[in-house]
């Protein structure tokens, strides 16, 4: 796709363009091609000298039980994560669209948590489940429940869920919300007039017609729970207790500065990178398909 | 016309309710921490009302200075890095993107694909995947511990170019032919017409970028050492140290609700714009 108009000028686009180009180029191209080399190399402790080897840093990531775990905790945390989100956010959209009155306060309210920085979100939610002097934890004890994420790895991996859900409710309200209110009314007042009641209209007009979002809204908030949520598990958990909640981009952070396993951590990267680029390209070509649609 | 129901408003209501105080609940109880001191929170359970200590902990946490386990420095220091971090992503990113928008829009010249693509590639990969190398660069060039190597690479993207472009396309051509015909420049089209234009593109993405410059975390975490330039988000983390009893939870509360009170007025207050950008970057 191009414009009918061009301008021409010899050297001007290129001074337009010499910024971006620039600051791409130093720190991303670079640095991207930095992290594949070193994924193929091995490092001694002291950074002197570098050593070719192939695939071997992929092949110890394939062997290595924590680094499946880790597979495995990313793969149940940014599903929760995505389920819940999606859920919660289209009961309270469903009823944002119904409401008339004082409309725009819950609206303004609920996307509040948005602007809520992911790590200042996790140190609010570790204040509430303290296990010593959190409210909740408290509530809970009175309850029969000894809530201790400090220990109890599912109660850890709870504690990121809720924290991370929260967080990405408002994003997902307001798309379901723009959603809701670009279907016709004339479809639901047709439906209404032909006797649906309000649950039938969901079902059979509603929720269809928003599923392209709901599709969109699935991979937008599998890629927020990969990445977005390091923040959450560094200022909550640390990623433990032992290795529960300790997902892919937080094990690329703690191998790479804590434990200094810059070929592994880097083999990790150009993982998480391949499962990034995959997700793009569904969403790709789900949005070609939505076009058409 | 769709039938009314007593019942069914009334259940909107309640889960609209139920759905703010879930919300809010958080917010609020950190809230009611500030205003206490930090000996009536250790003992659970908290109390559920504000209490007075609210301008002693707020003034504790601005000048700094207390005895957390953790980190004491000043919030107000950190609040002006996170600050000036957040307006230099901002309008680092609106500016480079503009101009390289404009290139790719306007021009013909060689090479013209390959960089369209070379730029539009890095929208597919975070700053987190590529943290390692990209701190060996930022250290290399001796950036660690300053404003611009907080900054430059997370302009690095092209989330900003996207949307201009996807603008300036529906731009209607006769505005360019008219002013070639009376004998504008390009840059003369570029500022008089096309940046007028781009306003609420550009109120959008304002909002939509600082909020994004503020919050961000990893980064900053690894391209500081000095508490001098820990932004706020990095500054409460480092707060949170040793075991519950130690620390001045009233302060950290205080710091929380500090350091989200800059964004959370920007989308409360430019939210026609924030859903605008919101929904904008996201096509």
């Amino acid at each position: 796709m191009e414009k009918r108009v061009q301008f021409r000028a010899p050297l001007l686009p290129w001074l337009l363009i010499a910024p971006q180009v620039l600051v791409i180029s130093v720190f991303f191209f670079w640095p991207a091609a930095q992290a594949l080399l070193q994924s193929f190399q091995i490092e001694d402790a002291f950074g002197i000298s570098t050593q070719w080897v192939g695939m071997e840093n992929f092949n110890r990531l394939w062997n290595d039980a924590s680094y499946l775990t880790s597979f495995k905790t990313t793969a149940i945390f940014s599903l929760l994560v995505a389920v819940l989100g999606i859920g919660l956010s289209l009961i309270l959209a469903i009823f944002a669209d119904r409401v008339i009155k004082g409309a725009m306060f819950y609206k303004t309210m609920l996307i509040v948590p948005y602007a809520v920085a992911p790590a200042v979100a996790g140190v609010l939610w570790i204040f509430m489940f303290s296990p010593s002097l959190g409210v909740v934890s408290y509530g809970l004890g009175k309850l029969g429940i000894d809530w201790n994420h400090l220990l109890n790895g599912s109660h850890a991996m709870t504690l990121i869920v809720m924290a991370a859900v929260w967080k990405q409710i408002s994003y997902n309200f307001l798309f379901f919300l723009a959603g809701l209110q670009s279907i016709p009314k004339s479809l639901i007042e047709a439906a209404a007039i032909d006797g649906a009641k309000a649950w039938r209209r969901f079902w059979t007009i509603q929720f269809p017609l928003l599923s392209p979002t709901t599709f969109f809204l699935l991979v937008i908030n599998m890629i927020y729970a990969f990445f977005d949520t390091f923040a959450i598990v560094d200022a909550t958990t640390h990623g433990g207790p032992g290795q529960a909640t300790s997902i892919l981009v937080y094990k690329v952070y703690y191998d790479g500065f804590k434990a200094m396993d810059l070929g592994g951590s880097a083999a990790q990267s150009v993982v998480l990178m391949t499962i990034v680029i995959a997700l793009t390209v569904v969403q790709f070509q789900f949005i070609e398909k939505k076009v058409n649609y | 016309m769709v039938e009314r129901s007593p019942f069914l408003t009334f259940l909107g209501h309640a889960v609209m309710i139920l759905g703010v105080i879930i919300v809010a609940f958080p917010i609020y109880l950190a809230f009611v921490a500030s205003t206490h001191t930090a000996q009536e929170i250790v003992q659970a359970p908290m109390p559920m009302l504000p209490g007075s200590n609210m301008w002693e902990t707020y003034r504790k946490a601005l000048v700094g200075g207390g005895y957390g386990a953790g980190s004491t420095a000043p919030v107000a220091h950190m609040m002006w890095v996170s600050l000036v971090t957040a307006l230099i992503i901002t309008f680092g990113k609106i500016a480079i993107s503009l101009l390289s928008a404009f290139a790719i829009v306007y021009f013909r010249f060689p090479f013209k694909n390959f960089f369209f693509w070379a730029i539009f590639v890095t929208l597919m990969l975070p700053v987190e995947v590529r943290i390692g190398p990209t701190y060996k660069v930022v250290s290399d060039l001796g950036m660690l511990n300053t404003y611009a190597g907080l900054t430059i690479p997370l302009i690095a993207s092209a989330t900003a170019t996207f949307l201009f472009r996807q603008f300036f396309m529906s731009v209607p051509d006769e505005l360019a032919e008219a002013a070639r015909m009376d004998g504008a420049s390009p840059l003369r089209f570029f500022i008089d017409i096309l940046i007028p234009l781009s306003k609420t593109s550009i109120a959008a993405l304002f909002v939509i970028q600082f909020i994004y410059g503020w919050n961000q975390y990893l980064w900053p975490l690894l391209a500081t050492t000095s508490e001098k330039m820990y932004p706020v988000v990095v500054g409460i983390k480092m707060m949170v140290a040793g075991g519950d009893s130690q620390n001045e939870w009233n302060v950290v509360m205080a710091t929380a609700l500090l350091a989200m009170l800059p964004p959370a007025l920007v989308v409360m207050l430019m939210q026609k714009w924030f859903v605008k950008g919101l929904v904008d970057t996201e096509k």
